[in-house]
């Protein structure tokens, strides 16, 4: 089959970038996923969507994508309900390091138009009565940061590219892709075989084995993490409650279940989504230590998702001069679903070769031939 | 009697006429009703549902019923209070 641009993954990246490259006029664009609809990392992923980072360009990207989902509903044309709220997110500070950091992080983040602000304990007790007093020193808070549903998001994007006349296959593997002299001929799949020069690499936790499959050596890999859903309760948490230190983040979802997940300091680089006892402790452990009374709640189900981390926990969103018509989107580590806007957009003007809407140095392959990473992202759970 | 009277998922109050829709609209599979319905996120996590849904499917698609997945089973199997999570573990060797 000919295709003008076959786009791996139909997660929340890969779903962006096609509706984006088709408002622009681009005609059979093909979108493929090996298994069902969000089977990967975006409906695994936590629904918070935050503008609270450490570095300019994660800042610049989730600013500029909240910006999107305020208007989400009108542009998609969406009938269903993306139950976005910005009830925004508190970031415990825990140790004085910490609280330094922070207020340099608002700083910037301030500077970039994020409303940000750093509040005293007894000011975020008040937003979160239920906080253990004792468990945090300082806090940081941004009201426009929230929730926002991860199947719904993707829906409305998939449904507004199909009606663009993007094509979409779901359970359909790429097995192969054929090059020849540094171009892009073949991609071969479970089902068919597309006839195709260009081709975007969405595919979240396997980002780095379709990488292999055209010899380009991304520097990303994927790891485990854990998360776990309660039953609903009348709501009595607005904002995601968040700490570095302590490892945590945990939200109550507009439906009435609270969400929570970790990182496992110790997980291996591989594809692993299972769900452990381990995690299920040391959650149980560290939420009941910061809101005590979450500890009455009753857990129905937990689950894991790949991050896809890259080395300075910064996506990777770019082509490569190592082959022609070969373009990326991963390496999120962790916050693909609330970037999504941005990366369609920045990607779609790459393809096309148009002046990208922000500058795209910090977000391209060629960052990493530097011996030294400038800036590390350090405000990642 | 009405599809829309039919409840499939008691957790989340989801309708046969629900079912049917997503399923007309070319979804396939439990996996992805649930992402778009919630059915099986509730506390019974697909027990009533989960096989109810599985018929469906076979038939909507003309399937033996024995070549239609069931859901992806995940822990826990009962709702467990966190703090008996938190607390219990510190009496573990």
């Amino acid at each position: 089959m000919k295709s003008n641009i076959l786009i791996i993954g139909a997660g929340i990246s890969g779903v962006s970038i096609a509706y984006n490259l088709a408002k622009k006029g681009v005609k059979d664009i093909h979108v493929i996923d090996r298994g069902y609809f969000t089977n990967g990392a975006t409906g695994r992923c936590g629904a918070g969507v935050r503008q609270q980072w450490a570095t300019e360009s994660n800042c610049i990207l989730a600013k500029m994508s909240i910006d999107f989902f305020e208007h989400a509903k009108e542009i998609l044309e969406y009938d269903g309900d993306l139950e976005f709220k910005q009830e925004g997110y508190l970031i415990l500070a825990t140790t004085k390091e910490e609280h330094e950091q922070f207020a340099k992080n608002v700083l910037l983040q301030n500077k970039l138009g994020i409303p940000s602000k750093q509040l005293t304990k007894e000011q975020a007790l008040k937003i979160v009565p239920h906080l253990n007093p004792d468990a945090f020193m300082s806090a940081t808070f941004c009201q426009t940061d929230g929730h926002l549903n991860p199947f719904k998001m993707t829906e409305a994007y998939y449904l507004a590219a199909k009606k663009l006349g993007v094509h979409f296959s779901f359970y359909e593997e790429v097995l192969n892709i054929k090059t020849e002299n540094k171009k892009i001929v073949e991609v071969i799949t479970n089902k068919q075989t597309y006839q195709v020069s260009k081709v975007v690499n969405a595919a979240g936790g396997y980002a780095k084995e379709i990488g292999d499959m055209v010899g380009i050596d991304i520097p990303v890999y994927s790891e485990n993490h854990e998360i776990l859903a309660t039953e609903p309760i009348e709501k009595i948490q607005g904002p995601m409650v968040m700490s570095f230190s302590k490892n945590i983040y945990c939200q109550q979802v507009p439906h009435g279940a609270f969400l929570m997940g970790r990182g496992n300091p110790n997980a291996l680089k591989n594809h692993d989504v299972e769900s452990s006892w381990q995690f299920l402790d040391d959650m149980a452990k560290t939420v009941v230590d910061i809101m005590p009374l979450i500890g009455n709640l009753r857990v129905i189900r937990q689950w894991g998702g790949s991050y896809n981390m890259s080395l300075d926990r910064q996506p990777i969103i770019s082509d490569t001069d190592q082959l022609e018509g070969f373009y990326m989107a991963c390496g999120f580590s962790g916050h693909g679903f609330m970037f999504a806007p941005m990366t369609g957009l920045l990607l779609s003007e790459i393809i096309l070769k148009e002046e990208t809407t922000v500058d795209m140095t910090s977000l391209s392959m060629n960052r990493f031939n530097n011996e030294d990473i400038k800036s590390i992202e350090k405000s990642v759970v | 009697m009405n599809k829309k009277d039919i409840i499939i998922c008691r957790c989340e109050d989801v309708t046969l006429q629900q079912i049917h829709d997503l399923l007309d609209q070319g979804y396939q599979s439990f996996e992805d009703l649930k992402r778009l319905l919630r059915v099986g996120m509730g506390p019974c996590q697909a027990n009533t549902c989960g096989h109810l849904i599985q018929k469906e499917i076979s038939q909507y698609f003309n399937l033996k019923i024995e070549d239609v997945p069931i859901h992806k089973v995940r822990p826990m199997t009962m709702g467990v209070l966190l703090k008996m999570i938190a607390e219990d573990q510190k009496n573990e060797k």
